[in-house]
């Protein structure tokens, strides 16, 4: 690829398979309290975070 | 669905369905934007003659090749196929809570969206029996979710400290017996805070939100204490010396959360002076949310100086990560591009009144903090033990497909349809985005995926 860099491995397909657990924050409550950007959140998920 | 971008001096396509980022030249850029669905197999005969009047036509002809080979391994174009996932949190345990633990405060805000404190309701605090019953609630409604989420609002919850630490203790000591961790968090003006608080919230608390606006000028503008005086020396050297503290022991998170508003559109300034003067290097500093009726409102029109300033911010902090060998962490620009949150939880930007509600100091719940005090949205009781199951499912069916607008945009898995609150607030709707909210959210976040492209960028 000479034109094109891609800079991240792309997977949010991949992340439904163990995903939907549910154990991530729920709410913007613990940082900002008026908003809410959850891509900046963390995955709690455990057997996920083991496929990395 | 693929989002391009321009910005710092570099080109940029987002795939929305797959989140690939991709840095592209100025040709593979143009090339790309002249499609707006997936690529056939060969490149239009149109396009290659209007890009060579620019380009060498085998180049054009490379780039498509490169492009193509995206979209055949799903970097490109990729399909949403996630609408199926959407009924997935019907019925999902509530493991979080936002605890009024006081409905009183000792500031006054001119920009509170709580009404100085007593959220329209009256100034009272809420006993330690309700806060008891409250934690009960959680640990039989949170089915077999382990990390349980608590927050001690207000008003300002150190006005109620001792049921604090009450209630903290009620809580930790049914952990084990319910295979549970809480995890506390605490929002505070910082007040009140003196030695014995500072240690019990830093030996204790998960998180700590501390309250501040940044330079004083700007603070002492908006954050008053009741005679009217400005907030800023009282608070700034306890704030330092519970951050100061906190670092050197196991819970470390913590956020100065800062608000800025038509007064301070160069915000950039105040979370340089959070930063650099006071010396906290996790930091939130985010627009006001208020009625377009009130003189320090963020309107349409200050779109422009706002975006301006954010880039000028994250511009700032790729100097000091590159030149500096660090930067201060702003909230709004963390971004995981590999392993953030699955797919299923970026279909709804927030669990409230769903897996997430507020609770009142007399027992009412409501579906989040900013929903408090108004009347149409309560869902229950603690004391009559009443929960509007109805209404937990009209939040839970609530995403990026239900919303007004959100499955037709490139941002949809990053603010995942943005705050309920804030839509009901504005347009009366909770399926309704914000337009000036999500104009922000969109700029951020592209200053969020230019930040990842820099850095990749040796």
């Amino acid at each position: 690829m000479e034109h094109i860099k891609t800079v991240n491995n792309a997977n949010l397909k991949e992340s439904c398979a163990k995903g939907g657990c549910g154990e991530c924050q729920a709410s913007c409550q613990s940082a900002c309290k008026t908003s809410c950007t959850v891509a900046n959140q963390e995955c709690e998920n455990e057997s996920r975070k083991g496929n990395k | 669905m693929v989002h391009t971008f321009y910005l710092n001096g570099y080109y940029i396509a987002l795939d929305v369905n797959s989140g690939a980022v991709h840095v592209l030249d100025k040709l593979a850029f143009d090339l790309l934007n002249k499609f707006e669905d997936k690529l056939p197999e060969e490149c239009p005969c149109e396009f290659v003659k209007e890009l060579s009047e620019e380009y060498p036509e085998q180049d054009i002809l490379d780039v498509y090749s490169e492009l193509l080979s995206l979209q055949n391994a799903g970097q490109l174009f990729s399909e949403d196929d996630y609408e199926r996932f959407t009924d997935m949190m019907k019925g999902a345990p509530i493991k979080s809570m936002c605890l009024h633990i006081s409905h009183d405060c000792n500031l006054r805000c001119k920009y509170c969206f709580a009404s100085t404190g007593d959220f329209g309701k009256g100034r009272k605090l809420m006993p330690v029996e309700t806060g008891k019953k409250a934690i009960d609630f959680l640990l039989t409604h949170s089915g077999n979710r382990h990390n349980l989420e608590l927050d001690f609002f207000g008003g300002e919850p150190l006005m109620n400290w001792d049921a604090v630490k009450e209630i903290v203790d009620y809580a930790r000591s049914k952990e084990e017996e319910y295979n549970k961790k809480f995890r506390f968090t605490v929002t505070t003006n910082g007040v009140l805070l003196d030695d014995d608080s500072i240690d019990y919230i830093n030996k204790e608390m998960k998180n700590v939100v501390l309250s501040l606006d940044g330079r004083k000028c700007v603070n002492d503008n908006m954050r008053l204490t009741i005679n009217g005086k400005g907030s800023y020396d009282i608070f700034v050297p306890k704030f330092q010396k519970l951050v100061e503290k906190r670092l050197k022991g196991e819970n470390k998170e913590y956020y100065a959360r800062g608000t800025f508003t038509k007064n301070n559109l160069d915000f950039a300034n105040d979370v340089y002076h959070i930063a650099d003067d006071l010396g906290f290097d996790q930091l939130s500093v985010e627009p006001v949310i208020a009625d377009a009726s009130e003189p320090y409102a963020i309107t349409e029109e200050d779109l422009p100086t706002i975006f301006a300033e954010y880039e000028k911010l994250a511009v700032e902090m790729i100097r000091r990560k590159k030149e500096e060998g660090g930067c201060f962490n702003f909230f709004h620009f963390m971004i995981d591009l590999d392993q953030g949150p699955c797919a299923i939880k970026r279909l709804r930007g927030c669990g409230c009144g769903n897996e997430y509600v507020s609770v009142t100091p007399d027992g009412d719940i409501y579906p989040c903090h900013q929903f408090v005090g108004n009347d149409e949205w309560k869902m229950g009781n603690l004391d009559d033990e009443t929960l509007d199951i109805e209404m937990k499912d009209k939040f839970a069916c609530s995403n990026i497909y239900t919303k007004e607008g959100c499955k037709d945009c490139w941002c949809k898995f990053y603010c995942s349809g943005g705050c309920n609150a804030n839509n009901y607030s504005f347009n009366k709707d909770i399926n309704k985005p914000v337009k000036l909210s999500c104009e922000m959210e969109r700029k951020r976040v592209e200053c969020a995926i230019m930040i990842k492209v820099a850095m990749a960028d040796k």
